[in-house]
């Protein structure tokens, strides 16, 4: 119960912020409140369905497909895998950052995570659109294609730093 | 998204038929990392709103600079510390190269803005650990700075000495 107040105390002032700023119309109030539901509208409906599907590759996903397919071996066609997933994970980070954890203890190496986490941000197919029809398809393609190798790359180099550390990512359980 | 809960459903609806108690498991495990991680996921959303509340208007000061190299460094810096949906990104975006803000710095900001995630930082070290959220957010604003000077040069706005 301690922890439960710790976690969402905060949360708590800033509703009440927010119902106190309705009521007096504080209009800086209201325009905070407004600015937190442009994220939460979307994070309220994809993380259920999101943590429902994590759980769900938890138990089935083989450790030993992920570690064939994101692992041990130094198959290149890792990233593939790592950036076709990114550009399919609904949610770009909000729901990349836990199936990354999921991907890390089912063997997945350190260089396929990083990969997959940045291509996550990058790659979101709704937003691609978006911006080549606002900026020009020069401009995206330029943007994309450029990132791929400096994303890899950089992968890699973190991996190396991280393996010769022996660096572990938390693991999330139950108290 | 009616995709992704069709996805779901039929993604549970198999996992049940085939073994029930795995199902359970596996609900249970996805239920502890959403319920550990709620609190993350709300001090994010609170550190958004507060960043959100930067003006337009400051954006397009800083990033529209007689001097494209401290416009660029601007973009970035702006870019990582923000964080905003593409719908108003890009029309702010749209309104930069209205004012003739070069390619070069606009690229600098949209790729630091979705690269670089100083505001998920509660939630990334959750995941990924303090030390991996710190160097990989640093790695992805090196790749956004080369991006954007790529983009730079394919424009013809700056040019390899």
């Amino acid at each position: 119960m301690k922890k439960l107040i710790k976690d969402y105390f905060l949360f708590g002032i800033f509703v009440i912020f927010a119902l106190v700023s309705y009521i007096i119309n504080f209009e800086f109030g209201i325009e905070i409140w407004d600015n937190f539901l442009v994220f939460a509208r979307d994070m309220v409906l994809i993380l259920p369905p999101a943590f429902i599907l994590i759980g769900l590759f938890d138990v089935w996903a083989k450790n030993e497909s992920i570690e064939k397919h994101f692992g041990k071996t130094n198959n290149p066609l890792r990233f593939i895998w790592s950036i076709l997933l990114a550009s399919t994970t609904v949610g770009g980070t909000f729901v990349a950052f836990p199936l990354a954890n999921s991907l890390y203890y089912k063997g997945a190496k350190y260089s396929s995570i990083f990969t997959y986490v940045t291509a996550a941000s990058l790659f979101m197919i709704p937003m691609t659109i978006m911006e080549a029809s606002m900026l020009g398809i020069k401009f995206t393609l330029i943007r994309l294609l450029a990132s791929i190798p400096f994303i890899i790359g950089g992968s890699i180099l973190l991996e190396k730093y991280f393996d010769k550390t022996k660096y572990k990512i938390p693991f999330i359980e139950a108290d | 998204m009616t995709g992704l809960y069709i996805a779901t459903g039929i993604a549970l609806l198999v996992s049940l038929f085939f073994d029930k108690s795995k199902t359970k498991s596996g609900l249970k495990k996805g239920w502890v990392k959403f319920s550990k991680t709620l609190p993350s996921y709300l001090k994010l959303l609170m550190i958004i709103s507060l960043v959100l509340l930067l003006s337009e208007d400051l954006i397009i000061t800083y990033l529209a600079q007689d001097n494209i190299f401290l416009g660029l460094l601007s973009s970035l810096i702006l870019g990582s510390l923000t964080m905003m949906p593409g719908f108003i990104a890009y029309p702010l975006a749209n309104i930069l190269v209205g004012r003739g803000v070069p390619y070069m710095v606009i690229a600098g900001f949209v790729t630091s803005l979705m690269l670089v995630g100083v505001v998920t930082y509660p939630l990334e070290k959750e995941y990924l650990g303090i030390k991996a959220t710190i160097l990989r957010n640093i790695m992805s604003f090196v790749v956004a700075a080369l991006i954007a000077i790529i983009a730079g040069i394919a424009y013809g706005e700056v040019f390899m000495i």
